[in-house]
Parts: structure tokens; C-alpha cells; sequence
């Protein structure tokens, strides 16, 4: 069992163009900011909205095929969908909610609510069958809603932003539960989020949407090792630099050098570095480190105990020092600053 | 500015005191229960009901494509059924005399196929309270989809219910509050209908006097029986308007998210 897309849209800004592969035996996650398009190509495998091209295959049905004039309309096919924000039916008890797609596909009430409340069960929700989602919490509801999609056994379930909704004192172990029956469910598993401690506890691999493209996929770290684009490695905390290696160094777009410990790769590459790998001084340190780059504080923010310090230069990046150090050196926004780094710390890859 | 207030709210307090200290309290329930007033109730129950029953069937799907379905005129389709709300009921009578009347666009087809003859009977009574009472359910229930959240009817979709399923068990129940209030500002309306009733089905003891007609009528000749159906009239006003006071009057721009 699996999924194949490959979708097409235009729709206002966004210009969508994503080619998706999904087995069953996995989790997969779109991870983007806001507006990527994530959304919207989770519609279109539900069925919600139509491609400009493309098409879409579950196990070898086809779903959506735009030259061919085919399109299965959303009640039509085996889906279950956890929307962001449950879309509970308000007027309806968890019961009753969670019968409805058995409802709707000509079970007959008695025998629907019979299974629904065995799915009411596995949630853990037996105790709340009469409620109205009113009465239920965020942890509950999304539970309920999983139900609901899950109780007419879809090959492909589709779950939009689930944890968004939860505040987020409550949102570790309702991750931790939902880890739990996304594991147990045998389909094909998409969940869209933008927040990559969603998408690392939950799934198994992860595409990153940017402005309608997939910008890179891969397990979470694959992906956080190797960014390769500034969102990702803004993501993951890293500094991510993209430009010509060549004999050990690497000039950068912007101009800047990077001396680099690794002699096989040449050509186009990204290079990266860790904040805490970077050493700040306020005059030009004479030492082992090859990298010296002078810049000028932009931003100190505390973290923790930690504190990053933004610095723009020829080579601009974010540098994680101590408390302590930030009061030596007298940083703050507009101070002049050497930073440094061993080439052994940058890491450099093909771009 | 506050005098000017004090007199508008005088100006409509007054009407009612003149209505309540004319009312023949001790006569009241006798007044109500002559053959005349009796059959005006009753009358006007049947009609006020019928008209809304069927305001309702025919004024929901029309409030569903006018909400739901983008086709070129929809404004002016719009704009048409709108209409009776703005025409003096006068003129809807005189409109529907010439439509459905005996020898009307379509009334003449009508008799001369089925033998129907709609002016003085019970059913030109409905009908006249239909036409001038849908309106204001079509523009109650547009309201009510139109600031409706659709993702629902998505919800229900992606849950295997098609079309008609959706909108029975996810769209009916969201409505359900205009649906409501629409129904009861069309019966309102139906059960004060003057003007289009006397015009169209005429003035019948039993068959098409309605109590707004026997009200007009009475009050030149058993002037404690006009006060005692007004005041009945007004009791009716007083209960709509209690029942809708979270939504007087709904939103009438469309809110589009």
C-alpha cells in the first residue's frame, strides 16, 4: 500500500508544485512555515480541492488525474482526515461524532454506535461516549477526532497541524499518545506541522515545504545534520552558509572565506556550523582556530543559561556563549567582535 | 439629542398606552369568542402556518443557491426576492391579482387546466402571505450560511457523506438558529399581512378574513372587538420579538472569511 502525488496548483500567491511518495509502513510529516503550502496540498489528497495538474494514486487507484479528467470527490474516497482544530460536530455527543462516518456510509445507527464506541475506547474514551465536544479538552477532543477519522478504516489518513490547537503544557504527552496510535494504524500516515518537535517525535521521515516546493526530505537527522535551506537550519539551530568550495576553502555568496578541514569535496556546497562551536573575542585572536572573521553585534538574546549573540559581517552568524562571557566582552547591539571557529567544526556537504 | 430620544421613545410608547387603556378588559374573552373574531383566528393560524411551512421549504434552498452557488445575476435574483419586503403590500396584491388572479398570466392556466381558483379562497390567503413573509426567511437563512463555517461541511465529506447528508446532518444543524429566527420574522410577518391579503383573496368571513382584515373591519362597527384581536396581534409581536432579542435584526451583509 502507498501513496503517489504529484500535485500542481496555483491558488492566489501560492504557486504548488510537490511530488509526494508515502508507504504504508511509514509516518511522513510536511514540515513548513506558514503558507508553504502544506495545507492546501493536504486538501488536495482529500480531495477537497482539485490540482491544475498532476495526479494522485492510492494503491494504484487512481484519485486525481487532471489530464485524464479523473476525480474522486472527498466522501468517495478511503481517507480519514484530523482537521487543525478538530471541526468536532458541536451539536453532536464524542459518540455520535465519532459514528458519523459510519453513519454516513450506510451502517445503520445501532451498529455504527457499536463501533464507535470501540473506537471511543481505544482512545481511551469510553467514560466521555455522551459528551458534547464542548465539554471536552483540547487532549480529548483531538482524541475524539482521531476516532472519528479512524473508525471508517481509511488507507490514508491525513491529520492537518494536530497538536496546534493544545496548550502547550498539555501538548508533550498528548504527542507521546498520539505517537502511540499513529504507530498502531496501518495506512499510509501524513501530518502537516510547522513545528519540528512535532515532526521529529512523530514521524518516520519528513518533507520540508517551502513557498510550494519540497526543499528537502529525509529522516529528521539526515535532515537537521544536513540543512539545506535557511529555514531548516534556522530550524535546527545551526549557522548555514552556501557557496564554492575550492582547496579548503570556502568562499561564501555573501563573500565571506571559511577554512575547512575537509579536502574531498569541491564545487557548489553548503557548510555549516554550530552556534556553541563559535568563540567570540573583542580583539583579532591569535591561536589555533583558522577562522577569524570581525563583525558587529546585531542582536543578544538570553536563552537559559546561554546567550546567542547575532553578529553581521562578511561571514554573518549566531554564536551561543555564556553569561559570563557576554559581560567580559561588554556585548551588546553595535559592539565590534572577533569571532572564531576551528575548520574542524564546520561541516561541509554537497549543495 | 436626549429630548429628541425621549420624544421618539414617547412616540412609539404612546400608541400602546392608547391600545391598553381602550382594552374592555372585562369583555375581553367574550369579544374574542364571537363567531367574527373566532374564525379570524383560526383563519389566521392556518394561514400565518401554512405560509411559513411553505416560505420555509421553497425559502431555504433559495437562501442555499443565493449563499452557496456563484452564477452570473445572482445579484439581481437577489434583488427580485427581496423585492416584497420594499413594495407596498398594495401593490403585491394588485401584482399577484394580475398573476394568479382568474385571469392572470398564470392563474388563467391554472383554472382552465385544474379548475383552481385562487382569489377569495383560503389558498390566495396563503399564497399572499407567502409572498409578502419569504423574504425575510431568505435573507435570515443567506445570513446564517454565509457566516458559517464550511470546514464542517468538509469534515463531513472527508466522513463519507455526500451532498445531501452534509447538508441534513452538518448544514441543517448549523443553521438551525437563523433557520429559527427566520421562520419566526416570516410568520410574523404572515400573521399581520394586511394589504396583499384584502387585494388578491378579498375580505371573506371564514374563508379569507384574516384578523389583521377583521381588525379594519370591526373597528367601524364593535370597535372592543378590533382592540381585543390587535391586542392579541400585539401579544404575538411581543413573544417574536422576546424570542429574538439575542439576533434583532441578523446580519444582512455577507461575512466572508
Amino acid at each position: 500500500m502507498s501513496l503517489e502525488a504529484e500535485l500542481r496548483c496555483r491558488m492566489g500567491q501560492l504557486d504548488l508544485e510537490v511530488e509526494i511518495k508515502a508507504r504504508d509502513d511509514e509516518v511522513v510529516a510536511f514540515l513548513g512555515p506558514n503558507g508553504a503550502g502544506k495545507t492546501t496540498a493536504l486538501r488536495i489528497l482529500a480531495g477537497l480541492r482539485g490540482v491544475d495538474a498532476g495526479r494522485v494514486e492510492l494503491d494504484g487507484a487512481t484519485l486525481d488525474d487532471a489530464e485524464a479528467g479523473v476525480f474522486v470527490v472527498p466522501e468517495l474516497r478511503p481517507i480519514g482526515v484530523v482537521f487543525q482544530d478538530y471541526l468536532l460536530f458541536p451539536y453532536l455527543s464524542a459518540l455520535d461524532n465519532v459514528a458519523f462516518g459510519l453513519r454516513s456510509r450506510g451502517r445503520r445507527k445501532a451498529a455504527a454506535r457499536a463501533t464507535a464506541r470501540e473506537w471511543l475506547e481505544r482512545v481511551g474514551l469510553a467514560d466521555h461516549a455522551a459528551s458534547r465536544p464542548a465539554a471536552l479538552s483540547g487532549g480529548q477532543a483531538q482524541r475524539v477526532a482521531l476516532a472519528r477519522a479512524l473508525a471508517t478504516e481509511p488507507r490514508l489518513l491525513l491529520l492537518d497541524e494536530p497538536l496546534a490547537a493544545l496548550d502547550v503544557s498539555a501538548r508533550g504527552e498528548i504527542r507521546r499518545e498520539l505517537r502511540r496510535h499513529l504507530r498502531s494504524f496501518e495506512g499510509v500516515r501524513l501530518l502537516v506541522t510547522h513545528d519540528p518537535v512535532d515532526a521529529a517525535t512523530l514521524a518516520d521521515r519528513l518533507v520540508v515545504i517551502e513557498d510550494g516546493r519540497v526543499s528537502q526530505s529525509g529522516t529528521f537527522d539526515a535532515i537537521s545534520a544536513h540543512p539545506r535551506s535557511p529555514y531548516v537550519a534556522d530550524l535546527v539551530g545551526l549557522n548555514l552558509f552556501h557557496g564554492r568550495a575550492n582547496e579548503g576553502v570556502v568562499t561564501t555568496d555573501g563573500g565571506g572565506e571559511l577554512a575547512i578541514a575537509e579536502r574531498g569535496v569541491e564545487g557548489e556546497v553548503f557548510a555549516v556550523v554550530s552556534p556553541r562551536a563559535v568563540a567570540l573575542y573583542s580583539d583579532e585572536p591569535h591561536g589555533s582556530p583558522r577562522n577569524r572573521w570581525a563583525g558587529t553585534v546585531t542582536d543578544v538574546d538570553v536563552v537559559a543559561s546561554r546567550v546567542r549573540v547575532r553578529i553581521d559581517g562578511p561571514v554573518p552568524l549566531v554564536a551561543e556563549v555564556t553569561r559570563a562571557a557576554v559581560q567580559e566582552l561588554g556585548l551588546e547591539p553595535g559592539s565590534r567582535v572577533w569571532s572564531a571557529a576551528k575548520a574542524t567544526e564546520i561541516d561541509v556537504y554537497e549543495a | 439629542m436626549v429630548v429628541a430620544a425621549v420624544v421618539a421613545v414617547a412616540f412609539f410608547v404612546i400608541p400602546l398606552l392608547g391600545l391598553l387603556q381602550r382594552t374592555p378588559w372585562s369583555t375581553l374573552w367574550a369579544d374574542l369568542t364571537t363567531p367574527e373574531a373566532r374564525d379570524a383566528l383560526r383563519l389566521s393560524l392556518v394561514c400565518s402556518v401554512s405560509a411559513t411551512v411553505l416560505a420555509t421549504v421553497f425559502g431555504v434552498p433559495l437562501a442555499w443557491v443565493l449563499a452557496r452557488v456563484d452564477f452570473p445575476g445572482r445579484a439581481l435574483v437577489r434583488a427580485l426576492v427581496l423585492l416584497p419586503m420594499v413594495v407596498p403590500p398594495v401593490v403585491g396584491g394588485v401584482a399577484l391579482l394580475y398573476a394568479f388572479g382568474r385571469s392572470g398570466l398564470v392563474g388563467e392556466l391554472l383554472y382552465d387546466w385544474f379548475g383552481l381558483q385562487l382569489t377569495f379562497s383560503t389558498a390566495g390567503a396563503v399564497l399572499a402571505e407567502t409572498f409578502v413573509a419569504m423574504p425575510f426567511l431568505v435573507l435570515t437563512v443567506e445570513a446564517g450560511l454565509r457566516t458559517m463555517d464550511t470546514r464542517y461541511e468538509d469534515a463531513a465529506a472527508t466522513l463519507g457523506a455526500n451532498r445531501w447528508t452534509t447538508f441534513r446532518r452538518v448544514t441543517l444543524p448549523f443553521l438551525m438558529p437563523s433557520l429559527v429566527a427566520g421562520a419566526a420574522l416570516a410568520w410574523a410577518r404572515a400573521l399581520g399581512e394586511f394589504g396583499a391579503t384584502i387585494t388578491f383573496a378579498g375580505n371573506i368571513q371564514g374563508r379569507t378574513q384574516t384578523m389583521p382584515l377583521a381588525v379594519y373591519l370591526a373597528l367601524q362597527s364593535q370597535p372592543e372587538g378590533a382592540i381585543a384581536l390587535s391586542l392579541v396581534l400585539l401579544a404575538v409581536s411581543v413573544v417574536v420579538l422576546v424570542m429574538l432579542r439575542d439576533r434583532w435584526f441578523p446580519t444582512v451583509t455577507p461575512r466572508r472569511a
